[in-house]
């Protein structure tokens, strides 16, 4: 039936302009999907980050925040994708957006957690010092000292929920999934070119991500902490399982 | 985007229901074994991959890079994108298909922690064993490995939970265990208990089998019992 093989029929699909250009063509999936993610990584951060900083901050949860990781590696995303939209919050983006952010906060908060905790005690104890209250403390030492740890999570998150909104064309919630979801929904010997290209189109989106946003982490991070950071955001990343 | 008046509380519709478990227990339980086989496959391919691997960035540590960095690419490619790349050439109906996606997104996991935890034989124990006359292979079945177990066993973990919730994705094109249960129900007017039943029993494959293992390394690693906090 095939005359190509099925990377050259996803070439031939990458090089039609209307495939890019039509309703939900590549550039509509793209926008949602990148909507999607950046909603989703904003509203974890929200989440996690002010508990996480405020758990290594107060030096206890620790347990906790491996208990969450833990968790929701056990729940599929299929599972959420699929149930929220029969809650209180109803069809359309928002559970969407709310299933991938429950992803995104266990690199989050552990990396937030692990930044406040792994601060020198002396710089604590200096602040303290000089008379700064808890919040002091809190908001103008650990805080700016923790941001490499921030950005760290913020990579693995990001990165985490561009791949996953992938999944979100199971329950057609949009994004670069669709195009997948379409070509399975073709056959193989139609749609074959569709799901190599749909597959590509959302590893290069997650691969720029995560080089973009390593180029961030790099800029936002004080050079005399880059090269113990990096060591440690890796610890870091290992106890979570970071998936 | 807003409120379906029409899909809240309606009584035809509940969250759980025995009913639908006791009619449809061979449908549970042929997607629960699916699940269950699935998984056991991808684990037993994966770990025969990755702990040679992992053994190889540590005998020749140029390759450790290599091997991280072409682990870490596989395991940043999307699930979907995955299955997307093996399906046109494995079949899009073929159970095969999800088991290389699964394959190769649990090789991270297990090819780092192991290497971790042979990074993490003490050198004081291959010095011995070096003096003990231990050539590479015997130190490394004697004493590296074992040594390695706890931090191989956290990689099995890890990999085995993020796997059970994989395989899910595999639904799309029908060979997804548990996944089938809960996009069927989706798509079968939003059919509550049966998307409930597959993802609780999604939750608990894992929690058991992480269990499992756990137990499992305990009993494989006796001295280090007390270690551990």
């Amino acid at each position: 039936m095939r005359s190509e093989n099925p990377i050259q029929q996803a070439l031939t699909w990458l090089n039609d302009p209307l495939n890019w250009t039509n309703p939900g063509g590549i550039l509509d999936r793209l926008g949602e999907h990148l909507w999607i993610s950046a909603a989703a990584v904003a509203l974890g951060c929200v989440v996690a980050w002010p508990i996480g900083m405020w758990l290594g901050h107060a030096g206890r949860g620790g347990s906790l925040v491996v208990l969450i990781s833990n968790l929701t590696l056990a729940i599929p995303t299929i599972a959420l994708l699929t149930i929220l939209p029969l809650t209180f919050l109803g069809f359309g983006k928002p559970p969407v957006v709310v299933a991938l952010a429950v992803f995104a906060v266990p690199p989050l908060l552990a990396n937030a957690y692990t930044g406040v905790r792994s601060i020198d005690p002396e710089a604590r104890d200096a602040a303290r010092g000089m008379g700064l209250s808890g919040w002091q403390v809190l908001g103008r030492v650990e805080l700016p000292l923790a941001v490499p740890y921030l950005a760290a999570g913020f990579r693995t998150a990001s990165v985490q929920v561009v791949a996953t909104a992938a999944l979100a064309s199971f329950v057609n919630g949009g994004g670069l999934g669709q195009i997948i979801s379409a070509g399975f929904g073709l056959g193989i010997s139609v749609g074959g070119g569709q799901i190599l290209a749909g597959g590509f189109l959302v590893a290069l989106l997650a691969m720029l991500v995560e080089a973009v946003l390593a180029v961030v982490e790099r800029v936002v991070t004080p050079k005399p902490l880059r090269k113990a950071r990096g060591r440690a955001a890796r610890r870091a990343a290992v106890a979570t399982g970071s998936a | 985007m807003s409120f379906r008046l029409a899909l809240q509380e309606s009584p035809g519709n509940p969250w759980f229901s025995w009913r639908y478990v006791q009619d449809n227990s061979d449908t549970i339980l042929a997607a629960l074994r699916e699940h269950a086989i699935l998984t056991a496959e991808a684990m037993l391919i994966a770990t025969a991959v990755a702990v040679p691997l992992a053994v190889v960035a540590y005998w020749y540590r140029p390759l450790t890079g290599p091997i991280l960095a072409l682990s870490g690419v596989l395991y940043t490619i999307p699930s979907l994108a995955l299955l997307a790349f093996v399906a046109p050439y494995v079949g899009t109906t073929n159970p095969g298909s999800v088991l290389i996606a699964l394959v190769l997104y649990a090789l991270l996991l297990i090819v780092r922690n192991s290497l971790a935890g042979l990074n993490q034989v003490p050198p004081e124990a291959r010095d011995a064993a070096q003096g003990m006359g231990y050539g590479r292979w015997g130190r490394l079945f004697r004493i590296d490995l074992p040594l390695a177990l706890p931090g191989i066993v956290t990689g099995l973990r890890l990999a085995t939970v993020s796997t059970v919730a994989l395989v899910t994705v595999g639904a799309l094109i029908g060979h997804g265990g548990l996944g089938d249960l809960i996009l069927t129900g989706f798509r079968n007017n939003f059919y509550k208990a049966e998307i409930l039943t597959g993802a609780v029993l999604c939750v608990v494959l894992a929690l058991v089998l992480d269990l499992l293992l756990a137990m499992a390394g305990r009993l494989l690693t006796p001295w280090s019992r007390r270690a551990v906090r």
